[in-house]
């Protein structure tokens, strides 16, 4: 029997028609770790016992006959920045090699009541900080389809789980497009939900305002289900919003018959690679042979994107990074012989380059004297770009644009050395952050390197259902792609 | 040359909620080191704050007693500094929208009344304590107060002189006291005061350089650290010399204050909104139930004693300034009305016995008995000596006034026919005082009203005693 790269939807069945037992697939993805892992490197920590004991757990709630969630005994992994009770949580940094929390992030904990299994921890940008998943401390993540270039970032271990069969879906999160845009290189679908829609506690924090949980699966039907089960006012996370339930898959085939469908002209005019231009304009196109009409507009703000968002993302940065101190929990330099060198040793060694020179950017961006010119200055810009999203998004229903400017790029290259280059092309994701909206990423075939390309699809705050709408057309046309099988 | 002290103090008091500001651990003084803490309160990855809505209310009740307006929508800010007392290395106070702004406080001092300014009362949290090792092997910590919830209420630098920085400061710890929204406990930090003083010359109106000392936790620590340091830079500037912006550490049991090593003041704590927390959005509905929920404030309460209940201002003054005081003295006048007699006792006799035997002393006692007891002394049915006698036992043994009374045989005995056969026998048996009597030794008088008491046990009456004596005496001398 046939499991690889099957979706959430597809297992479901298999397990429900007793195709397969839950411990055979857990062991299935297991075994399928054991054997790739070492060449993509997308997990830190795999938890074979918890997995295969919550396997058998979840075969007994199949077996009671009960309605059981379409989550039960599908394993998943999780970034390996939630906190997961009594497994390691590294934030792929030195600083959290050995941390253990006593408490889950309540995903992790509502995906547990939902008997999915968890396989392990996924590499990634040490906290969240890069777009290739080459900034961990515990090596690269590379990418499933061809292991010279990189997976993305900084969500790049659950993109690359997914793409490479070890995991049934995944938990990432996303600061300033940190699924979607490992979600385009590996080929897989992503959603970076409404800020305040899905509950961070548990979330270790990047940038409070623009962190975001979301699901990385196989296909946007997958997505669904899944946001369907994490979604929800979480009265640990204040800024979560109360809402009733919304059963996201519902309407999700409707196709796209009168939607309006808006480009930004500020998006298409940068300069990107002319493969992802051309499948994105061919993927408008045959929408609106579906019904949909496609309008050029314009979001004259967006320009100002990577200042803001890297001012205001490495200002909340350098104050949530402050505990990690070397008195409570993480990494302590042991031969500190005062409070000053404690913290300074602690510090310095802890945390990987980028991670500093994201804490000492936003440090000067809130000190005296400049933040009135930098911080204050951003916030301002926000305001400015997140209206302009909302004016546009009255007059259209979604705006589709690029992830990236490239597909995915050779890992060890320049980009890693090149931090403003980098910085530069995270133009397209972070403005939706700013702007705390949604946005799918979905795949749109190879490209002729044979590498994946993605696009993705901004709607308006808590509009994830027409999203999905979209992305499920955009399927249908362009189809699924899958390493080492043709499409 | 005369010169004017300046004072402003910012004074930090911990909220009496149940809980602590961001999460569900008690807010309680003591304990364990580090038993009363959670992930939360530690600053563990992941964790999120969510605000304490009864913080925000008594932060608010605070405010409306300090006549203060309150901003309908306010936030919270992250003020960062790395110190092994803060978990997160920030604190979560209010920098720029503080909840409460713009109120005053009245005091009277030196003969005068008068308002300070209030101009902020914000809402932040408190730090764990650091223990330093004893033997010199390190620094402890411990949490527990971490993330207990703390009002800081700023005043404008109205204040004027030392005598009147400890009455404000008076004033602001009963006016909390009456709202419950601090318990007050100096002793245990839950109520301590920064001091800021300049110096000018009298006349001069820009401000002089100020100082800051931090954390005293008692009125008197405030009145004398002032004293100290109006004196200090007033002795610098008359040596030409000048006041150096610092914060310095008043030690109240040498009466000095040293600078502070610590560059304080060249910190920068990069304030910014807290991202984990919506704004404070107050409605008007919450502002005018919390307005109904205070009770009458002890300047009123002040007032209206004085004026309908007719006591000495310095004597309401007393009472007023400690609401258990007024409390016991409001139900006491429930029981006696004779309100200037009932406050008599409880200045004197009442604060005496709660002085030498504790604050048990009024709860053993009870306004109640305490006023059924004014009531027998009030009609005379018991002497003053007498009543003394019961209010000691009775703030012992807790026993009714009254039994007490009647076991002891204190009644004041006023039976006619008695005390005049008691006189007559005393007359009778102490020829001698009565022959001193008549010759002009008027002594021998007093001599015979004290063996007729004697008789009585001592619950006679003076007056009716005397009376029937001399009518006794005058019919001999015919």
């Amino acid at each position: 029997m046939n499991i690889y790269s099957r979706t959430i939807k597809e297992i479901n069945k298999m397990l429900i028609n007793r195709e397969i037992g839950a411990v055979e697939l857990t062991r299935y993805f297991l075994d399928n770790i054991k054997r790739k892992n070492k060449e993509i490197n997308c997990y830190i920590t795999v938890c074979e016992d918890k997995a295969l004991r919550k396997a058998e757990e979840a075969q007994k709630l199949i077996d009671s006959g009960e309605n059981i969630s379409p989550l039960c005994g599908i394993p998943y992994a999780v970034k390996d920045n939630f906190c997961t009770e009594n497994i390691r949580t590294t934030c792929a940094s030195k600083m959290l090699e050995n941390f253990i929390p006593p408490y889950s992030a309540t995903i992790v904990n509502k995906l547990e009541e939902k008997g999915a299994v968890i396989l392990g921890k996924l590499n990634m940008d040490e906290f969240g900080m890069g777009c290739s998943s080459e900034n961990s401390f515990f090596g690269p993540v590379y990418n499933p389809w061809n292991q010279e270039y990189v997976a993305g970032g900084s969500s790049g271990g659950s993109a690359a789980a997914l793409a490479a069969d070890l995991a049934g879906f995944t938990l990432a999160s996303d600061t300033g497009g940190s699924i979607r845009q490992p979600a385009a290189f590996c080929g897989v679908v992503g959603l970076k939900p409404t800020y305040g829609l899905v509950s961070r506690h548990g979330l270790i924090a990047f940038a409070s305002s623009l962190d975001q949980a979301g699901p990385m699966t196989r296909d946007v039907t997958d997505c669904a289900i899944v946001l369907n089960e994490i979604a929800g006012y979480d009265p640990m996370d204040s800024v979560s919003v109360r809402k009733g339930f919304e059963n996201y898959l519902d309407g999700i085939d409707r196709g796209v018959d009168g939607i309006k469908i808006g480009m930004p002209e500020e998006f298409f005019n940068t300069d990107f690679a002319p493969e992802i231009k051309e499948a994105i304009f061919k993927a408008a196109e045959e929408l609106c042979q579906h019904g949909a009409r496609s309008y050029e507009v314009s979001l004259p703000s967006v320009k100002h994107t990577v200042p803001c968002y890297y001012i205001i993302s490495s200002a909340e940065a350098s104050s949530n990074l402050a505990r990690y101190d070397g008195i409570r929990f993480g990494y302590r330099n042991p031969d500190a012989r005062n409070l000053d060198e404690l913290y300074k040793f602690s510090r310095s060694e802890g945390f990987g380059k980028e991670v500093k020179r994201r804490i000492i950017l936003g440090t000067f961006a809130l000190s005296s004297g400049h933040n009135d010119k930098l911080y204050s200055k951003a916030l301002k810009v926000r305001r400015l770009i997140s209206d302009e999203f909302k004016n546009i998004l009255e007059k259209v229903d979604c705006l589709v644009a690029p992830v990236y400017p490239t597909t995915a790029f050779k890992a060890g290259g320049d980009n890693c050395k090149d931090p403003l280059k980098m910085y530069l092309s995270d133009i397209y994701t972070a403005a939706v952050n700013l702007a705390g909206l949604p946005a799918l990423t979905v795949p749109l075939g190879l490209d002729s390197k044979g590498l994946p390309i993605g696009m993705q699809i901004i709607g308006k705050a808590f509009c994830e259902k027409l999203l999905f709408q979209v992305g499920h057309a955009i399927e249908k046309i362009a189809g699924r792609i899958i390493p080492g099988v043709k499409s | 040359m005369p010169y004017e002290i300046v004072i402003g103090l910012e004074i930090h008091a911990e909220l009496n909620t149940k809980s602590k500001i961001f999460c569900g651990c008690k807010n309680e003084f003591g304990g364990e080191p580090n038993s009363n803490c959670c992930p939360v309160c530690l600053g563990m990855p992941g964790t999120l704050p969510v605000l304490n809505k009864e913080a925000v209310i008594y932060a608010i009740k605070a405010g409306l007693a300090m006549n203060c307006r309150i901003s309908e929508v306010s936030k919270m800010d992250r003020k960062n500094y790395f110190y092994p007392d803060m978990p997160k290395a920030y604190q979560v106070s209010q920098y720029d929208i503080p909840l409460c702004y713009d109120g005053y406080v009245e005091i009277e001092a030196d003969g005068q009344t008068k308002n300070i300014g209030i101009e902020r009362i914000h809402l932040e949290e408190d730090a764990g304590k650091l223990m330093h090792d004893p033997n010199g092997q390190g620094t402890l910590i411990d949490y527990n107060r971490a993330g207990v919830p703390l009002i800081e209420i700023v005043t404008r630098p109205d204040i004027r002189s030392p005598k009147e920085a400890r009455v404000l400061f008076e004033n602001i710890k009963s006016i909390l006291e009456y709202t419950g929204v601090c318990d007050c406990q100096m002793q245990e930090g839950s109520l301590r005061a920064d001091v800021n003083l300049s110096v000018r010359p009298t006349g001069q109106e820009t401000l002089g350089t100020r100082t800051e000392m931090k954390n005293l936790n008692s009125f008197r620590a405030v009145e004398r650290a002032c004293e100290a340091e109006a004196k200090r830079q007033i002795e610098l500037l008359e040596k030409g010399l000048k006041v150096v912006q610092e914060t310095r550490r008043w030690d109240d049991s040498k009466q000095e204050s040293y600078p502070m090593r610590e560059k304080e003041e060249s910190l920068d704590y990069r304030f910014f909104p807290e991202p984990d927390l919506v704004p404070i959005v107050v409605d008007k509905t919450l502002i005018k139930n919390i307005k109904a929920s205070i009770p009458e404030l002890p300047g009123a309460r002040k007032k209206r004693y004085i004026n309908e209940l007719e006591i000495p201002a310095y004597d309401a003054n007393i009472i007023t300034s400690d609401m258990k005081i007024a409390d016991f003295f409001e139900e006491a006048t429930k029981v006696c009305s004779n309100y200037k007699l009932v406050s008599n006792w409880l200045l004197t006799d009442l604060l005496r016995l709660v002085k030498e035997k504790g604050q048990d002393v009024m709860q053993k006692l009870t306004a109640q008995k305490f006023g059924e007891l004014m009531v027998y002394y009030d009609k005379g049915e018991i002497s003053q000596a007498s009543a003394k006698k019961v209010l000691d036992i009775v703030s012992e043994t807790g026993e009714e006034p009254g039994s007490l009374i009647e076991r002891l045989e204190l009644k004041v005995q006023r039976d006619e026919n008695l005390v005049e056969s008691i006189v007559k026998k005393v007359v009778q048996d102490n020829p001698k005082a009565v022959s001193d009597y008549k010759s002009g030794k008027t002594k021998a008088f007093g001599f015979l009203m004290g063996r007729v008491m004697a008789q009585l046990k001592g619950n006679g009456d003076p007056e009716q005693i005397k009376r029937l004596l001399t009518r006794e005496l005058k019919s001999l001398m015919e």
